[in-house]
């Protein structure tokens, strides 16, 4: 993978923030985007804007058949059966709202478990304690070993046939930890209970074949893989989904609509209500063949090896705490002593250096880690180990400064 | 921006309040508390407030936040105490105009070191930090 043709492909860049060259280590909270997606979405505006499923005229065809074409790009990525089983939603929040509301809504009952953990982002623990409390279900987490794993011992303890529900998220966007999602999957069958990944920070960086992992459900938002934001996908099993209830009702979703009652399109097409997010769909199709042409191997390749030289080479760094396991996705959330990750990530800036600070929308997992905040940098394909250079060379900085300034 | 231009951000006084905050602590049972979050970030301020006859007898903080969060809680109190609860909200509105970036009269009242946060109106990231401490005194103006 030549990391150097990458970058040339990202405009944004190849620019300098407060007269150093940006350094962009924050792409777990959203990635940046190649020329090739920024043009799919601009002559998708200039040649084909219409609506969807609409038209007779030739602009709704165009839009129509490239919506429907990102669905099918959609489709081959995750190996789906069908594109049946792909809902276009606004992101990862959204999709597993749907999924709460509607599928745990009608299935959950009083004494049910829903099982999460503690490492879930916000968006996979809110909408389930709503659910809970709807339904009179309980949350159950699974708890997390020293590293901030989960182990399959502890999945089998927490499970039980009881559980309706398994929430995972497939990588930690705190921790870097990387689910073993086939297996927890197979535990909760075995109980009968579904499981629903939270794939947010999974699919912008490892192969994902939904019927190998043999999830039945997976959420995921396109602005953490290179797309717009305001677009995501709901996967769901065609089974599950065809006995699941709309959320949304009104335009483009129905079949037939009457004075007192209506009925509902085939899927996917019920479970999206309103005029889609089109523009954003033909730049996820255009994300999904500039990752595909990369090469999802090959991308997690030179993450690993990213992830692994940032490790070894924080670690060098005096009172520096690192949170999360030695095997993990790419990203390394940290602590310096004495100085708030407030304070590390605005003197990093001032080096030009991009990088997230607080609780990461894991309050749960800050507790858990006995932190109020933490600071957080994250690679992509476009990062290269110079910029972990400079991320330590900017911590040392930041050491250096607040040493000083006491 | 070098570090040079941090400085603005991180004067010496605004250091010292941090390192070593005023004000820091609990009060009895006559006083009342305010909480107020940054849910963005999770920096919190809790505020002990001991109101008489609309005066600022007494104010303890407690909380966990940045640098700017938590100096900014300590020069908030120690610039209050002994104030008017309408000279401690007049107070507010001048710092919130300083953030903001605005021309202020430092003269008007008493700023003291509240004025070393000037500088953090160039960070617009960092200006939620500063006037944590005071929306928690506005609001428990308000409750008061």
């Amino acid at each position: 993978m030549d990391v150097q043709a990458i970058r040339q492909q990202f405009p944004i860049l190849d620019q300098e923030i407060n007269g150093k060259p940006l350094v962009y280590l924050d792409s777990s909270a959203t990635s940046q985007k190649p020329q090739s997606v920024i043009d799919a979405v601009d002559s998708y505006y200039r040649f084909a804007n219409a609506n969807v499923h609409r038209g007779v005229h030739t602009l709704g065809s165009r839009a129509t058949d490239l919506y429907e074409n990102a669905r099918e790009k959609v489709r081959q990525f995750i190996h789906a059966d069908s594109t049946a089983e792909v809902i276009f939603t606004r992101g990862t929040t959204t999709a597993i709202n749907l999924v709460a509301s509607s599928f745990g809504r009608s299935n959950l009952q009083a004494g049910d478990e829903i099982v999460l953990t503690p490492m879930e982002h916000h968006s996979n623990i809110i909408p389930w304690q709503q659910a809970a409390k709807a339904t009179g279900a309980k949350l159950k987490y699974i708890p997390l070993q020293p590293d901030g794993t989960v182990t399959l011992d502890a999945v089998r303890e927490t499970i039980t046939n009881q559980t309706k529900i398994v929430a995972i998220a497939h990588v930690s966007n705190v921790l870097g930890t990387i689910n073993p999602i086939k297996e927890i999957a197979e535990i909760a069958h075995r109980h009968g209970a579904v499981i629903v990944v939270d794939g947010a920070q999974g699919i912008p960086h490892l192969e994902v074949d939904v019927k190998e992992l043999n999830c039945d459900f997976y959420a995921f938002s396109g602005h953490k893989m290179c797309a717009p934001t305001g677009i995501g996908v709901l996967y769901g099993k065609r089974e599950l989904l065809e006995n699941m209830e709309p959320i949304e009702f009104g335009g483009e979703m129905i079949d037939f609509v009457h004075l007192y009652d209506s009925t509902w399109k085939e899927l996917p097409w019920k479970f999206e209500g309103g005029t889609p997010i089109i523009a954003g769909a033909v730049g996820l199709g255009a994300a999904i063949d500039f990752l595909s042409e990369v090469g999802m191997d090959a991308i997690l390749e030179h993450e690993q090896k990213l992830a692994a030289y940032a490790m070894e080479k924080m670690r060098t760094i005096e009172g520096i705490s690192i949170y999360g396991p030695e095997h993990r996705a790419a990203l390394v959330t940290f602590n310096l002593d004495d100085v708030h990750p407030h304070d590390v990530a605005t003197v990093l800036d001032a080096e030009g250096i991009a990088v997230r600070a607080g609780h990461h929308c894991a309050q749960p997992l800050m507790r858990w880690l006995d932190v109020t905040a933490t600071a957080r940098a994250s690679f992509y394909l476009y990062n290269t180990v110079e910029e972990v250079d400079i991320l330590v060379d900017g911590l040392l900085k930041t050491k250096e400064y607040f040493g000083n300034v006491f | 921006m070098s570090f040079n231009n941090l400085d603005t951000l991180y004067r010496q006084v605004i250091m010292d309040h941090y390192k070593n905050p005023r004000n820091k602590g609990t009060l009895g049972e006559q006083s009342f508390s305010v909480e107020m979050n940054n849910p963005s970030c999770g920096d919190r301020v809790q505020l002990h407030l001991l109101v008489e006859d609309d005066v600022v007898k007494d104010v303890k903080f407690e909380g966990e936040g940045c640098s700017i969060s938590m100096s900014s809680a300590s020069m908030m109190t120690t610039a209050i105490k002994g104030k008017k609860l309408s000279e401690a909200l007049e107070m507010s509105k001048i710092f919130s105009d300083m953030m903001l970036g605005k021309e202020i009269d430092e003269t008007e009242l008493d700023l003291d070191d509240i004025i070393a946060l000037q500088g953090v109106s160039k960070f617009p990231a960092r200006i939620n930090c500063a006037t944590l401490a005071w929306k928690a005194m506005e609001k428990g103006a308000k409750e008061e």
